[in-house]
């Protein structure tokens, strides 16, 4: 494929993720595996994973594994389009909205979409979380690493950092291969 | 509002929290904004938050937009998302420009695959934190359309925004329904 051919490719998916990104990104995870996997073949499943990993290890939000995507598909250009369309869209929704959203507060139908949208959305984020295990998770080492962090995480109020360097470090001396 | 922030403030703020957020920024955004800076109240940043989840897009990136709009307008939502986003793009793409040249490396690699067994639990962790309240308060309307999104975009890989224009409404239309009658 041409790189501009991939940039409009990229520019495409993630304007039309942006949109339907309720919750962030980790809710759009599946649709961009999808897409950079299966669909159009910009990395193997290993690569998804890794570049996963570091952008949940680097600092700043998390939907940055989007420019991680992009420059993995077409370089430097492929990372500015790929942010640029993951975050526009729904900015210039989301600056528009506030305005009204102070006016309408109060109101029923309001309350009512957010309280709709969620379940849908923590799907979306089961589904996320499932494609990651899946794709990271190629032995029981592994499963056990993903099973601790995720205990981790959701009975203590530790930082994730530390799970992540605990993993990293396993992962150096050889413990998880 | 207490204090009406500058554009420059709120992009010093945002680069703050953004540098900060290691594994996700929201704790160190409510941290900020609300005790450090005392932008919002307690109650505003809830209510802000829920705001930007309601919206599409990433939550704290939202939150720069909104919280920048109401200090100083679209100019503040510009500085306040520069902010927040500029650096950990250079970070990332920096990182992955290493992957490529040193990704080949057994010890890079066997970091990396321990990191992204640790990463996909984090995000287990974040479905199980945000399936909880939902389940404690309405799990009749709210657990069905947990599964049923869960099915068609894990299980059966749709696409993923047919499935939200599909059950989206249905939920809330049964979120209306189940309310009128409680």
């Amino acid at each position: 494929m041409k790189t501009s051919d991939t940039l409009v490719a990229l520019a495409v998916q993630f304007t039309s993720l942006s949109l339907v990104a309720f919750g962030g990104a980790n809710a759009v995870i599946p649709e961009i595996h999808r897409q950079a996997v299966d669909a159009h073949h910009w990395m193997t499943n290993e690569d998804f994973t890794a570049l996963f990993a570091i952008a949940q290890a680097a600092p700043g939000p998390n939907f940055l594994v989007t420019t991680l995507v992009g420059w993995k598909a077409a370089g430097l250009p492929g990372a500015l389009v790929a942010t640029a369309a993951m975050c526009g869209p729904s900015c210039v929704l989301t600056f528009w909205v506030a305005k009204a959203w102070d006016k309408y507060r109060e109101t029923a139908w309001r309350s009512a979409i957010g309280a709709g949208l969620a379940p849908v959305t923590v799907g979306f984020v089961c589904s996320s979380a499932f494609v990651l295990v899946r794709a990271a998770d190629t032995g029981w080492r592994l499963v056990a690493v993903s099973a601790a962090s995720a205990a981790v995480a959701y009975f203590t109020r530790v930082n994730p950092l530390w799970c992540l360097l605990a993993a990293g470090a396993l992962g150096i001396v050889g413990l998880l291969s | 509002m207490s204090a009406r922030p500058t554009a420059w403030a709120l992009f010093v703020t945002f680069f703050q929290i953004a540098v900060s957020g290691f594994g996700g920024t929201l704790p160190f955004a409510r941290r900020t904004l609300v005790d450090r800076r005392g932008w919002l109240s307690a109650e505003d940043f809830t209510e802000t938050l829920s705001l930007c989840q309601t919206l599409p897009g990433p939550n704290v990136v939202n939150m720069s937009i909104v919280v920048g709009a109401r200090a100083c307008g679209w100019v503040g939502s510009v500085c306040a998302f520069a902010g927040l986003v500029g650096t950990p793009v250079v970070v990332v793409i920096t990182l992955g420009l290493l992957y490529n040249r040193f990704g080949g490396l057994g010890v890079v690699r066997h970091a990396l695959v321990g990191l992204g067994a640790s990463a996909s639990g984090l995000v287990v962790a974040t479905a199980g934190r945000m399936a909880e309240p939902l389940l404690r308060s309405r799990a009749a309307v709210a657990a069905p359309f947990i599964l049923a999104a869960f099915a068609a975009v894990a299980l059966l890989r749709l696409p993923l925004p047919w499935v939200l224009i599909v059950l989206g409404p249905l939920s809330i239309a049964v979120v209306w329904v189940w309310r009128r009658r409680a």
